[in-house]
């Protein structure tokens, strides 16, 4: 039999896959995606709690101090995030370590990155909401920064208005066709220009190839569509480049188990795991001082009791985003909704999470009004030893336990305590909330923004990957996800995220062309097919010639 | 690419991961998972009434009757016995079947031990944490959290799944749930669905502005 082979082999189907797979199918390379979830249409998406419903598409994976909320299913993270894009602050970009050294590389600031963004902007597409879409619950968080002096937006967002319901179950996937996930541009483009999306395919190992002319040999095996822990069956794929899209926890693991068939990966993999400096705090409201103090109703008798209702992410504050102001002082406070699930990890007033108090505030759940700050945390976590298959070891569909450590330090302990002080100031004043962060005794921190696990950067000291996303020590091994991102962002981070992985993609071309591949990459809308111009094909041209080509 | 056999596979694998990894202190303890017990029924009375008391202790709900021991009674309402935390525990999407037995063993040797060294007199008649009044429930249960506990992960995900049981009636479509009044739902005022079993919100907005935009906001909406 003759071995599977294909020009550029795509691991994982969210944005850091369905991208690079969409643009190198474009420039004429054979294109294979393997995604270890399964394959979902809109139709299949539920409104359902039920554990056989959403944790067919999404994992909770708990480690040491800390747990992470994942996709699991082709489009990824997109598949089941809140649709929340912007661009990350320009001081981001300038952040540094404890030694001096740019976390970033000196190719990359803002404005560098900013043809990217736009492009993903104008690919999704990215909407601006105005008031009218702002939910009541992100009406009670701007009503309540502007009480306080401060200013509050509305968040754009992927999300196709005119189809949205206002449903609020984004984590279960859009049932109705609004939310514009990877399902819906990159990854059917990339199919139309012949890319083979393959769900169910778990990637155990990356090892040199064997066939002559290609360069990585990549063994899956296909599991069971019920039951994820049950192997149906196992492969191997031999591939010219590789793009590593696992995600942040997913990347990191395949890399270290794949470390002495490779004959070693950089240092820098599996460490420097950030949380996106994730703080989520429940607020609760006092209904009659929505009313008195902010002035807002819903109705002659009911003020909010609205947490439920809306999109999950609608409005944000940006004034704690001062470019001058000192390192983990500096977060984005917004509001989010998060299912039922999490209702666990809400405190009562004397910091318990369990008991007779807290099913009292159970009882006021609608009243609850939930935010997310965003700070700057010190990519402190780091992964353990890789379980013998898979990226976690998993214990059911949407439960697994992964082998990342996570202690929050001074830093990081001191970003959640100013977000916490800020979030106080806005929502407490003259009584009309109490605000509480999540408790860690449960799951330790959480984060749906599991970050930098494998990253980018100036220095094989502290990155693993070039600044144009290439594995060091592995010519043609790109990574595209998450894990490449080199710190905490402040804002949601999958616009940076695709922003970034767009910009691999004249540097993929590059290698595709060096190693045999004809390819014509030109930067292009996924949904129209039409070149780009202007800014976004100069900064294309910039990186093919700084990668080679 | 060859199929590999069924069940007796998938089965150990199941048993695999869960003892391996997630219950360590319990990987001695737990029986294969082929050859364990198939559902609730045959857990036994003292462990399930064990498992129950500790959900209580974090979901607290009214006694079932007089003589209900599981439950303490601390709280007016269901808690998350009524909301079928048994029934979640045993469900075959989840595989700790045959670890439940352990679980309640070991919850029950930290009471005999927080019972000891209190010089609590336990009763007889009933499962040694089930013996514990409400108050020392809490107290051991909140201490199972600390850091330091070893079998700290235990607890974090048997309290996970109480808490799923409750507020999200995982082990029912939601919809249904709801249709049957399912305690947790009500308790909390989990929004009806429209009538064909999907949400929406027409109206979802106060509609008007209500603060000023960050003046640094760039054309597409984020910040600068």
């Amino acid at each position: 039999m003759s071995p599977q082979t294909t020009d550029v082999l795509v691991i994982g189907s969210g944005f850091g896959g369905a991208i690079p797979a969409y643009h190198l199918a474009a420039a004429g390379a054979r294109v294979t995606v393997l995604e270890r979830g399964p394959r979902l249409a809109t139709e299949d998406f539920t409104h359902d709690l039920d554990l056989g419903a959403y944790p067919r598409i999404v994992d909770v994976i708990k480690g040491d101090g800390i747990s992470v909320v994942a996709g699991n299913c082709v489009g990824g993270g997109s598949v089941v995030y809140f649709a929340a894009s912007l661009r990350a602050p320009s001081f981001v970009f300038d952040r540094r370590d404890a030694s001096g050294r740019r976390l970033w590389p000196a190719s990359l600031s803002r404005a560098a990155l900013d043809p990217w963004y736009e492009q993903v902007e104008q690919a999704l597409p990215v909407t601006k909401l105005d008031w009218p879409d702002v939910s009541y619950a992100g009406g009670v968080l701007a009503a309540a920064c502007d009480r306080a002096g401060h200013t509050c937006n509305p968040v754009p967002v992927a999300v196709d208005r005119a189809r949205c319901t206002d449903c609020n179950w984004m984590l279960s996937g859009c049932r109705f066709g609004a939310k514009r996930s990877m399902l819906l541009n990159y990854l059917p483009a990339a199919e139309a220009h012949g890319a083979e999306i393959r769900p169910l395919h778990e990637v155990q190992l990356i090892r040199p190839s064997t066939v002559p002319g290609y360069r990585y040999a990549v063994d899956y095996t296909t599991v069971d569509p019920a039951d994820y822990t049950c192997p149906t069956g196992a492969g191997t794929l031999h591939t010219k480049v590789l793009v590593l899209a696992a995600g942040a926890v997913g990347t990191p693991v395949l890399l270290q188990r794949s470390a002495l068939a490779l004959g070693g990966v950089p240092p820098a993999v599996g460490g420097y795991f950030s949380g996106n400096g994730d703080r989520v705090s429940v607020a609760e409201l006092d209904e009659g001082k929505v009313r008195s103090l902010l002035g807002l109703a819903r109705s002659a008798t009911v003020a909010y009791e609205a947490l439920h209702i809306g999109m999950p992410i609608t409005a944000a504050s940006f004034d704690r985003l001062d470019a001058r102001a000192p390192e983990f002082s500096r977060f984005t406070l917004q509001q989010i909704y998060f299912p039922t699930v999490t209702n666990s990890l809400a405190q009562t007033a004397g910091g318990r999470w369990s008991g007779v108090a807290k099913k009292q505030m159970r009882a006021r759940w609608r009243s609850w009004l939930t935010v997310l700050a965003m700070t700057e945390d010190e990519a402190e976590g780091s992964f353990g030893v890789p379980p013998l298959t898979g990226s976690f070891t998993r214990l059911a569909n949407g439960l697994g336990l992964g082998t990342m450590r996570f202690a929050p330090t001074a830093g990081t302990r001191r970003g959640w305590s100013e977000a916490d002080t800020h979030a106080r100031a806005v929502l407490e004043r003259d009584g009309l909330a109490t605000v509480r962060p999540w408790s860690e005794d449960v799951a330790g921190t959480v984060t749906a923004h599991p970050l930098a696990s494998c990253r980018l950067g100036d220095s094989a000291a502290i990155s693993a990957l070039t600044e144009l996303n290439e594995l060091r020590t592995h010519p043609g091994l790109f990574v595209t996800d998450g894990a490449a991102v080199p710190t905490s962002l402040t804002v949601n981070p999958s616009l940076t995220i695709a922003a970034l992985a767009e910009r691999a993609c004249p540097a993929i071309a590059a290698r595709c062309a060096q190693y045999g591949v004809a390819v014509r990459y030109a930067p292009s809308d996924p949904l129209t097919g039409a070149t780009r111009g202007g800014d976004i094909a100069a900064a294309a041209r910039a990186v093919a010639a700084r990668a080679g080509a | 690419m060859e199929p590999l056999p069924g069940i007796d596979r998938r089965a150990m694998l199941r048993g695999l991961a869960a003892a391996v990894a997630a219950l360590p202190a319990l990987g001695t303890m737990a029986a294969p998972a082929a050859a364990a017990p198939a559902a609730a029924a045959t857990l036994g009375s003292w462990p399930v009434s064990t498992l129950e008391a500790f959900a209580d202790t974090l979901v607290p709900g009214e006694r079932r009757s007089p003589s209900d021991r599981a439950i303490a009674g601390a709280a007016s309402g269901p808690g998350a016995v009524q909301a079928g935390v048994i029934t979640l525990l045993t469900s075959p999407d989840l595989p700790l079947n045959p670890l439940l037995p352990g679980i309640a063993a070991l919850l029950d040797a930290r009471a005999t031990a927080y019972a000891i060294s209190r010089l609590i007199l336990l009763p007889l008649d009933r499962p040694p944490f089930v013996g514990l009044s409400f108050d020392h429930r809490t107290t051991l249960v909140t201490g199972l959290f600390r850091a330091d506990d070893l079998d700290r992960p235990i607890w974090q995900l048997l309290a996970f799944l109480v808490g799923l049981a409750f507020d999200t009636a995982a082990h029912r479509h939601t919809a249904q749930a709801l249709a049957e009044g399912h305690p947790g739902l009500v308790w909390t005022g989990f929004p009806q669905p429209d009538a064909d079993g999907l949400w929406r919100y027409p109206s979802h907005s106060y509609g008007t502005a209500l603060a000023e935009p960050h003046p640094a906001t760039t054309p597409s909406g984020s910040p600068a």
